[in-house]
């Protein structure tokens, strides 16, 4: 059974697939031996790709940890969410703020259309109730990057509630062992990004850059149904996948598009919960993970050792790999929320409801946005498993990547090798150049359609495997050149005349008598020599198991 | 020519009795000459010129924009105008200048209006005698009136004439005092409890409150945002409505304006009254009114009901609870609506650089006068987790159904209320500040608050000449959108009741010219 913390995936497993021990990743203490190890110890268990059985301390239940998220992504929309100004990442600071951005008094919102569409769409990809009248409200606290001293946010009545978002997860080793679990989705609310603060220690001063002041975010508040840094992070690598799909949200962590923060507590199950703390500052889906899984055993740790958690905020050290306490500004913040008076309730329609001769412009119909959702990631993966017979891990492994499924299906459409031929070929040799180089799928210097014509080759047997491997080594390098000229100038066609075989095998074998006299007393690896000299001599040419029929008709006449 | 209309001088200027530039001109000088009245914050010469010579190129072309082409006009010191300095009469907003106009402004200035200036008010419009703004209080240009000073040589001999100035009421004073001296034909006020109602009725101007949503409050500097609508103070009902023609209708960066298309209108004569059914809503009639304003309250209902209306007493039954529940709304409001001045982005900001923090509560304790700072913190306690339940609301309800009281009796018939604009005519300013700002707010917005919570329209009319030769106006309130009505009805009766036209000649006895149409200008009121 598993320990708490004890598992990171394997290093190299990032995708949506998590592997999980079972459904209580860490249903278990430590055993006193692994407090002792202190926060260090974490890593040597952390490598174990196998869960341990360890046993509870007598008489004392194991630990359950509960973990829930707040997840922030911004719209992507031309402009943001109440005012007109452009929104673009990295633009030069404070070019891109409006009369309202900037709170010039006498500024009223007025809300972009685009990221209604975009809250409805998510909220639908979510399966959430949409609320056919949502409310804006006031939040107030003073912070420089804030203008107006409040920001605006869907505090009483949210656009979308009670939906759930699936994600996959292996519980033990094999990838047939997977498991869909899922987390509910309290509430998605509509609201105002904040302003950037950038501190000048030297100087003491603080500059605001107003550019992402007003930006449309999702709030996503995703209820506390998850056990472990893995599947929190699983579940924000499925949503950003969904949210990718929909394209309401460019969803890159790196960029802070998507912004992640981690309820976490720990208990003894069948006892209330324990007391939370908020982890914020994750910025990678691994970061999130190690946090999350970090804070689980420090608040065991703290525990058993006979502390106790307070109610605070923390954030995570990259550097140290640990959650260190934020300082806190001014104790407990009364936000003091108000309805804001400048907005009135957002309605939304549906067909039905719809009111008639209603400008279109002017209303939001929620069944013509569900009609133009698109594929939804899990439906994808359905579809490449019934389509083309891949394996479900493959499937995920194609959307993870960033432009692989594009890549893999513009393969597909231009080739007549079988589509487990172009998996395989994607999976492992076009992602395995791309990972050692580390190049994103849209830096790849083999089109897709110069791997489809490869494969096309292959297909026809016009080449070897080892010979197309060959080829997609030279197109890698990217010199212009097609898949059949680069055959042409290696000399790499299968050999296709059954004579010329023939010939060079007699004279394999005749110029080789002492691996012929080996095969003869019995050694039966020798035939796999003798192949290997006939392919030299065809420079590679040749297919081993033509070679070995034409092999052993020789040797036994 | 100044003692005109605006209906009447912008026949002149079409007719070429004067050009843009002239009345401009006068108008200016006007102003310098009542400087005094300290109505205006900023005059913007040389902006009014510039847009005079257009204006007159315009009329030359035979282009004319139309009724407001040429029209000098003024803008209380809320309403964002870009270029021209908006303090909002405040530390705050000192040396602010906007970067937009405000929908209204601009508007009037797409009509071809000459901005004369920004008009003086209490610091964020927080006030009812417009006595507390940093640039010192409006005087009542009634205080210099002829009518006013016979009354007083009559009935006191003691007191220093000049230390017995009256305040203008407010917090448009600036604006009432700036139309009812002639220096404008036209100007706009904000309303948010009735702070144009209130100044017009003190200043014998029209002052008309606007249906919430039918204009737009972009670039109106907020009080209370679910109750704030730009007021218009004009001589006459016509003038209003002719503003408002320009003004109304929706606009895209308001969202609480109305979508369907507004048409300019011309108001019709009504001859006839024995269709309108008048509404006297008997809590009005409060021990604090004055046996003047309710006298000719009275002599107004039996007008009404001698021309053949229909005059009923109705009942509001919760009005009692508005001022109460006005405190807690627009205070929690004005906590939040003020959070944006911290020094930052614009407007004042402290010498402190300790940290942030101390530069906020620096920047906030040198920007806001005591009564800000009071409703701030009185807001923010309305909105702590613990109390908005409590207070915030309870006070919605309670708006609720006060709205549902004028619904009720709307329902029932009626077509138009009519009410006491004030409790009496304007108070000296000595007397007015014995009492401080909250006290004089409470009573001074009884008839007009609760108009805004159920987000009516109401126009003040002036009357009658108090006792002491003093402007009284009562007030008309009209269905939700149904502003057209009211101000036919409120047209009718400035007809009936011949309100005289303020006497400034000894004030003015330099530019005699200016009121050589005194006599014209009385029979503005036809």
């Amino acid at each position: 059974m598993a320990a708490p913390m004890l598992r990171w995936c394997c290093p190299g497993r990032r995708f949506a697939f998590a592997r999980v021990g079972c459904g209580s990743c860490h249903r278990r203490g430590p055993p006193t031996g692994s407090t002792s190890n202190g926060k260090r110890g974490q890593s040597s268990v952390a490598q174990q790709p196998h869960i341990t059985a360890q046993k509870p301390r007598k008489g004392e239940p194991e630990w359950a940890a509960v973990v829930g998220l707040e997840i922030h992504a911004q719209i992507a929309s031309n402009s943001k969410l109440f005012s007109g100004s452009q929104v673009c990442f990295a633009a030069p600071p404070n070019s891109l703020v409006s009369f309202f951005d900037a709170s010039l008094p006498g500024t009223l919102p007025v809300l972009n259309r685009r990221c209604v569409e975009a809250a409805v769409m998510t909220g639908l990809a979510l399966d959430c109730h949409i609320n056919r009248k949502s409310l804006f409200d006031r939040k107030h606290y003073f912070y420089a990057d804030l203008p107006a001293g409040y920001q605006i946010t869907q505090q009483r009545l949210p656009i979308a509630v009670n939906g759930s978002l699936a994600y996959s997860v292996y519980v033990g080793r094999k990838p047939s062992q997977m498991v869909t679990r899922t987390v509910r989705v309290k509430q998605i609310q509509l609201e105002q990004d904040s302003g950037k603060s950038l501190h000048d220690d030297l100087r003491s001063q603080t500059l605001i850059d107003l550019n992402r002041a007003g930006i449309g975010l999702l709030e996503l508040v995703l209820e506390p149904d998850m056990s472990c840094g893995e599947e929190a992070a699983t579940a924000v690598r499925e949503l950003q996948l969904i949210l990718q799909a929909l394209g309401t949200s460019q969803a890159n962590m790196a960029e802070g598009q998507l912004r992640v923060d981690a309820n976490i507590s720990v208990h003894r199950p069948g006892e209330p919960l324990g007391i939370r703390t908020e982890v914020k500052n994750l910025n990678s889906a691994r970061f999130l993970a190690k946090a999350i899984d970090y804070e689980i055993q420090r608040q065991i740790n703290e525990l058993e050792n006979g502390g106790e958690i307070l109610n605070e905020t923390r954030s995570f050290d990259f550097k140290l790999g640990c959650t260190v306490p934020m300082r806190d500004k001014e104790g407990k913040q009364d936000y003091r929320f108000m309805p804001e008076p400048n907005l009135p309730p957002l309605l939304l329609y549906d067909s039905g409801s719809l009111p008639s001769g209603a400008d279109p412009q002017q209303v939001i119909n929620i069944d013509q946005l569900r009609e133009r959702l698109p594929e939804l990631p899990r439906v994808t993966r359905q579809r490449l498993v019934q389509q083309y017979g891949m394996l479900p891990e493959h499937s995920c492994v194609l959307l993870n990547e960033v432009g692989l499924l594009e890549f893999f299906q513009n393969v597909i459409k231009e080739t007549r090798a079988e589509p487990k031929k172009v998996t395989s070929w994607v999976l492992n040799t076009f992602l395995g150049f791309l990972k050692q180089q580390n190049l994103a799928v849209s830096e790849s210097p083999v089109t897709p359609s110069a791997l489809a014509e490869l494969l096309d080759l292959l297909d026809r047997k016009a080449i070897s495997a080892p010979a197309a491997k060959q080829v997609f080594e030279e197109l890698w390098r990217n010199e212009g050149k097609t898949p059949a000229q680069i055959v042409a100038e290696k000399k790499l066609e299968l050999l296709q005349d059954p004579e010329a075989l023939e010939q060079l095998c007699r004279s394999t074998l005749e110029a080789h008598p002492d691996v012929v006299m080996d095969l003869k007393r019995g050694n039966p690896r020798a035939i796999n020599k003798l192949i290997g000299l006939v392919r030299k001599a065809t420079l590679g040419r040749a297919d081993p198991t033509a070679i070995k029929e034409v092999l052993e008709r020789q040797l036994s006449s | 020519m100044l003692g005109r209309t605006l209906r009447e001088v912008s026949v002149a200027l079409k007719q070429g009795q004067i050009t843009p530039t002239e009345l401009c001109q006068r108008c200016l000088s006007l102003i310098k000459k009542t400087k005094f009245l300290n109505a205006y914050i900023t005059v913007s010469e040389e902006v009014a010129l510039k847009q005079a010579e257009e204006s007159e190129k315009r009329y030359k072309k035979g282009h004319s924009l139309g009724d407001l082409d040429g029209i000098p006009i003024a803008v209380k010191d809320n309403f964002s105008t870009s270029g021209i300095e908006t303090t909002c009469a405040s530390n705050m907003l000192k040396g602010y200048v906007p970067p937009y106009n405000a929908t209204v402004v601009q508007k009037l200035l797409d009509q071809g209006a000459l901005l004369m200036g920004k008009t003086n008010l209490d610091e964020f419009a927080m006030g009812s005698g417009s006595t507390d703004g940093i640039f010192g209080p409006v005087k009542n240009p009634w205080s210099y009136s002829k009518q006013y000073r016979e009354k007083r040589k009559q009935n006191s001999h003691s007191e220093n004439e000049d230390s017995n100035w009256l305040i203008t009421g407010g917090s448009s004073g600036g604006s009432a005092a700036a139309v009812s001296a002639f220096t404008c034909f036209a100007a706009l006020g904000s309303d948010t409890g009735g702070s144009t109602r209130n100044p017009a009725a003190h200043c014998g101007v029209v002052g008309l409150k606007p249906s919430y949503g039918l204009v737009s409050r972009h670039g109106l500097i907020p009080l209370v945002n679910s109750m704030d609508v730009p007021g218009i103070l004009t001589r006459c009902v016509d003038d209003a409505a002719t503003v408002l023609g320009v003004l109304a209708g929706h606009d895209p960066k308001d969202s609480t304006t109305i979508q369907d298309p507004v048409k300019p209108f011309t108001l019709p004569s009504l001859t006839d009254v024995s269709k309108l059914c008048i509404g006297i809503p008997k809590e009005y009639l409060t021990p604090e009114l004055s046996s003047e304003v309710q006298s000719l309250w009275s002599k107004a209902a039996n007008l009404f009901e001698s021309e053949g209306a229909k005059v009923t007493e109705v009942s509001l039954p919760h009005t009692s609870y508005s001022i109460v529940c006005y405190h807690v709304l627009c205070t929690s409001e004005v906590a939040s609506n003020m959070a944006r001045f911290d020094g930052l982005e614009y407007g004042h900001r402290c010498d402190s650089d300790v940290s942030t923090e101390a530069m906020y509560a620096a920047t906030r304790r040198e920007g806001f006068n005591d009564v800000v700072r009071g409703r701030i913190l009185s807001g923010n306690f309305f909105l702590l987790k613990e109390n908005y339940e409590n207070y915030f609301v309870k006070a919605q309800k309670v708006r609720r159904l006060i709205a549902n009281d004028f619904v009720n009796v709307f329902n029932s018939g009626v077509d138009v209320l009519l009410t006491p604009t004030t409790l009496s005519e304007a108070v000296p300013y000595t007397e007015f500040i014995k009492e401080d700002n909250r006290t004089r707010s409470a009573q001074d917005d009884i008839f007009t608050q609760a108009v805004n919570m159920a987000g009516l329209p109401a126009v003040s009319v002036p009357v009658a000449l108090s006792s002491q030769g003093l402007p009284i106006g009562l007030q008309f309130i009209g269905r939700a959108f149904c502003d057209q009505q009211l101000l036919i009805v409120a047209k009718w009766f400035e007809k009936q009741v011949q309100f005289p036209v303020i006497q400034l000649q000894e004030l003015m006895d330099d530019c005699s010219s200016v009121f050589e149409n005194e006599k014209l200008a009385s029979v503005s009121l036809k």
